[in-house]
């Protein structure tokens, strides 16, 4: 496929390559606004996936015959899309997990478990989704260690000062997301990796979110660990991504135990395999990882810079169209923000609009984005999220806007 | 009539716009937690009972309209029953939410109003979430959730 990034961003060119997005829905046409949750995949994502069952088939890693190579260079070749996608410096750092809560669970208990001691500190932020907080309060209740949050501030912005207060002498690991699912703030991850690392503290950033909306470069960045989810980078489900640098990896015990991750095996004593694959045990999602590299393929054919530019015009538009709506209020007005659109209504509950504006068609998630402490912390219940991708358009933003006056209507 | 007119009756806004019974009891003789993880609604349920007689019910919380107004119309409808009409109530409110859209449901009265939730699956839990918070309450389970 044509890898060269196109000269001007044309939305319906890449709405043509999205079959889901033709649909109607209750007689409207679809309005996907729920991208946060997952994407919609492009037909050269379905087209691999195809591909793989009818022509490629076989396990990996294991035959001598015809296609157990051929899936293999598929699979192993798909490690080396998503090692250039994230500029990684060798496929030995790319792990692939089930999603990014596979991949924290990973480094929670294959990094931190064995050196966490009874009152060392683990730190994150309280905008971390729920996958960004139970790994770790999991370790730290089994070590005795102590999980310490770094505040935000009413605009859903991550107080840097106290962030870097709280990296102490105890601290064992800091996890930071990227960009908040829940608000769309972009975290100053440089500046974190900065403070952690000049203390000697390594990093995970959760790049769940961000990984879809901008380009990230791992060893620009300097974290230890970057997590991110495939099937928000509008590849397959159950596809997950750790990057590693390579000295922690290869400290690190193995997390699941079985076939593929060993070097040899006996009653008495197993060795493990190489990296990456000393971390995937078992017969992998081949098809997954294989249509994840079809879809960072797609990506960057399309162009990151130019998608990014498009989806900040649309998040600036859509925050014009509903601060014009009566009642409406943004929730994560941070001044670093892409892509999440989360607000509430006066008087109406978020649960209430999602189901109206369904029945115009359009999709959006209500509730508490697996993000509760971010509610807790704005003193709201919920909210109402629209989140933006690649493939969405002001047109789509009028059709929210004016779903949303039916919302009103409807509550007088 | 379209899904959303029934779902969104007039009694329902009214109900969710000013519940009744929308206050603590304080001692209650039962209470009870609820809450729906799927959207946060949360419910706290006050119930004092006299020999076998509802004698007070009242509810706090946040939540949508559909919960809330449910919530408002069961306080209601159980006020000044026994413990056994309210148990009845909620077998047939809950048969009434559950049976398929096409399907013809016992007329409840008032809470009638509700049977709309049937075109709309995922808020069948935001209906019935406090009619197990007083199941619960009665029973003296002190949490409910609908998951």
């Amino acid at each position: 496929m044509a890898t060269e990034t196109l000269k001007a961003f044309d939305v319906q060119r890449v709405r043509a390559d999205f079959p889901i997005l033709g649909q109607q829905v209750h007689g409207r046409p679809l309005v996907y606004l729920d991208n946060a949750a997952t994407t919609q995949k492009p037909q050269i994502v379905l087209d691999a996936l195809t591909r793989y069952y009818t022509a490629q088939n076989a396990n990996v890693h294991r035959g001598v015959h015809h296609l157990s190579q051929v899936a293999t260079e598929a699979y192993d070749g798909a490690r080396t899309k998503v090692r250039c996608f994230f500029n990684a410096g060798s496929d030995r750092e790319i792990i692939f997990t089930r999603n990014a809560t596979e991949s924290i669970n990973l480094v929670a208990q294959a990094y931190a478990r064995p050196k966490l001691q009874p009152g060392d500190e683990v730190l994150i932020s309280a905008m971390e989704h729920h996958s960004n907080i139970v790994p770790w309060q999991l370790v730290c209740a089994e070590r005795g260690a102590h999980l310490r949050v770094a505040p935000m501030d009413d605009r859903g912005e991550l107080m840097l000062e106290e962030f870097e207060r709280l990296l102490g002498e105890r601290t064992r690991i800091v996890a930071v997301t990227h960009m908040s699912n829940a608000l769309g703030t972009i975290n100053p991850v440089a500046d974190i990796v900065r403070m952690a690392r000049a203390r000697n503290v390594p990093v995970l950033i959760d790049g769940s979110q961000a990984a879809y909306h901008m380009p990230v470069d791992v060893q620009a960045l300097g974290a230890d660990f970057y997590v991110a989810t495939g099937h928000k980078l509008y590849g397959p489900t159950g596809i997950g991504v750790l990057y590693g640098r390579e000295s922690r990896l290869e400290a690190m015990p193995p997390f699941l135990g079985g076939g593929d991750m060993i070097a040899s095996v006996t009653f008495e004593k197993s060795t493990w395999n190489e990296l990456p694959y000393k971390f995937e045990a078992g017969t992998p999602h081949i098809e997954g990882a294989i249509g994840l590299g079809a879809a960072v393929d797609y990506i960057q054919s399309v162009g990151l810079d130019g998608m990014a530019a498009h989806e900040q015009e649309l998040l600036a538009y859509g925050t014009q169209v509903l601060e014009a709506i009566p009642g409406v209020r943004m929730i994560g007005t941070a001044r670093r923000k892409a892509s999440i659109l989360s607000f509430v209504i006066d008087g109406i509950h978020p649960h209430d609009i999602g189901t109206i504006v369904d029945r115009e068609g359009v999709a959006i998630r209500t509730g508490h984005h697996c993000a509760q402490p971010v509610m807790d912390r704005l003193g709201i219940p919920a909210t109402a999220r629209a989140s933006l991708a690649m493939y969405n358009t002001r047109e789509e933003l009028d059709a929210l806007g004016a779903a949303l006056h039916k919302v009103i209507e409807v509550f007088g | 009539m379209s899904g959303l007119n029934e779902l969104y009756q007039e009694v329902i806004l009214d109900h969710n716009k000013r519940p009744r019974n929308f206050r603590t009891i304080e001692p209650a003789s039962h209470h009870a937690e609820g809450h729906n993880p799927l959207c946060g609604d949360r419910l706290a349920l006050y119930v004092q009972v006299s020999g076998d007689t509802i004698a007070d019910v009242a509810f706090q919380g946040s939540g949508c309209a559909i919960s809330k107004a449910s919530a408002s119309l069961m306080t209601d409808a159980v006020k000044g029953q026994t413990v056994a009409v309210a148990n009845d109530l909620f077998q047939r409110f809950h048969a009434m939410v559950t049976t398929p859209p096409d399907q013809a449901v016992e007329n409840m009265g008032k809470l009638s109003v509700l049977a709309g939730v049937r075109e709309f699956p995922v808020r069948v839990k935001c209906a019935s979430l406090c009619w197990h918070t007083l199941k619960a309450a009665l029973d003296r389970k002190e949490a409910v959730s609908t998951e």
